[in-house]
């Protein structure tokens, strides 16, 4: 009977990162629109990069934990592995949609086309994919055992497909900015804009450890309260 | 190993004796395949695309959507009446139902592809034979690729609400890297390229086969029950 009370304190706790998350989230907005120098060719259009890049990094990010967290599943069979890895998924859908959208704002002020078939748009295309069919899955299977195997199985293989399908699009052409900041030699961006990159890169990380916590705590809430309802009804037997 | 293997071969040929009796997948699937080739025929406009430069699109996308029907032929067989229960009764190894599996998956979608490539040369007016060895190499392997990722995911979809959708939703995107690798193939051997422009998706599709027949003949067990 303890496990609703401990639910319920874990997701208030996770109300707090979402606060701190949230709040330093404004922060960076605030630094990347009024304290870094504008970008000289691109104009504004660059500031949208301060939200795409963080976002795409923690799409991926996302994707690698749902991988992990199901090759462990599979071997301890630990439903919480199997809630943590269903909560990063949907949290990880959410950036991927940000990345998908804000991606063709900025490509159509600066390339002149909304869509081209690169290298990074298509894996992360297919990221999009990848975790739609998770959560189509997922959907499509009642029993909770059986359910957690299934999206072990597609999130090991989806992690593992995604450098490949990113090979696959890199051996087409590529017309995506090369890398500024991870690239041998020394980063190519002015201090400020790397500063303003990085804390935004650090920021979005924690937003998006905060949503996970948020997200798989409820999973846990309402997991407690499904069982103490069954509890209840056979002792009422 | 022999022994995983002979077990395989029985699972495998049980399958292909079903189908042979029956034949109904096959022949639809065959002439699936054929309806496809000649609906494309009318879906282009044949003066400003010439059939050479659409070929290889057409034959992969034909290849694939082929393949992806024959897949779930596999388990929804062994759906029925529950007999999945008897195989997993017998002696044979987990290891052993997969590769029997994929084994009857490989003869099937290769036994439509062998039929689908003459037409498709015949429809296309592609000149095939100078190419045709390094040509089946590449139908080998993207087909070996996506077949084993097929059989795993048809395992799992069987048991799904919509299964037959959820095949779909689970595995074109597996597809990309095979058949994006063997269009380009396909394009580079019949403009008579040198070899040295596809190797590097050759070299692609083969860690691709690597990578997934491994992991999958190991996640297989986990899909069925326990």
């Amino acid at each position: 009977m303890t496990a609703i009370p401990t639910a319920e304190r874990a997701l208030k706790r996770s109300g707090v990162w979402m606060a701190i998350g949230l709040l330093l989230m404004a922060g960076v907005y605030v630094r990347a629109l009024v304290f870094t120098p504008e970008e000289a060719t691109q104009g504004l259009a660059q500031k949208i990069f301060y939200i795409h890049a963080p976002s795409a990094w923690v799409a991926f990010l996302a994707f690698g934990v749902v991988g992990i967290c199901s090759a462990i599943y599979l071997f301890v069979k630990d439903p919480r592995l199997d809630l943590l890895a269903a909560s990063s998924a949907e949290v990880g859908t959410v950036f991927t949609t940000v990345v998908l959208v804000t991606g063709p704002i900025w490509g159509k002020t600066v390339w002149g086309a909304w869509w081209t078939w690169d290298a990074r748009l298509t894996s992360t295309l297919f990221l999009y994919f990848i975790y739609l069919a998770y959560l189509v899955l997922r959907s499509a299977v009642d029993e909770p055992g059986r359910r957690a195997r299934y999206s072990a199985v597609l999130g090991i293989l989806g992690a593992l497909l995604v450098p490949f399908i990113h090979v696959s699009v890199y051996l087409f052409r590529t017309l995506h900015p090369m890398p500024v900041v991870l690239r041998p030699g020394k980063p190519e961006l002015p201090g400020s804009m790397l500063l303003t990159l990085l804390s935004s890169f650090v920021v979005f990380t924690v937003f998006y450890l905060a949503l996970l916590a948020r997200r798989y705590a409820w999973a846990r809430l309402v997991d407690a309260r499904a069982q103490s309802e069954a509890d209840r009804a056979d002792a009422s037997r | 190993m022999g022994r995983v293997l002979a077990q395989a071969w029985a699972i495998a040929a049980k399958d292909l004796l079903l189908e042979f009796r029956s034949r109904t997948a096959f022949l639809s699937a065959l002439v699936f395949t054929a309806l496809v080739l000649a609906i494309f025929n009318f879906a282009r406009d044949p003066t400003a695309v010439s059939s050479v430069d659409l070929a290889p699109s057409v034959l992969w996308i034909t290849f694939s959507f082929a393949g992806v029907l024959g897949l779930n032929r596999a388990f929804t067989l062994e759906k029925e009446n529950r007999a999945i229960d008897g195989l997993l009764l017998s002696p044979a190894s987990r290891t052993a139902l997969y590769l029997g599996k994929m084994a009857a998956n490989l003869v099937f979608v290769g036994a439509v592809e062998a039929i689908a490539l003459p037409l498709f040369a015949l429809f296309f007016n592609v000149p095939l034979l100078d190419v045709l060895g390094p040509l089946i190499l590449v139908i080998a392997l993207a087909t070996i690729g996506f077949v084993a990722v097929g059989t795993l995911m048809s395992s799992m979809a069987v048991n799904t609400r919509f299964g037959e959708m959820m095949l779909l939703v689970l595995v074109l995107p597996f597809l990309v890297t095979p058949v994006s690798a063997a269009a380009e193939m396909t394009a580079k051997l019949f403009a008579h390229r040198p070899f040295a422009e596809w190797a590097a998706w050759l070299r692609l599709l083969a860690a691709y086969d690597i990578t997934f027949v491994v992991l999958c003949t190991l996640v297989f067990e986990f899909t069925l029950e326990e």
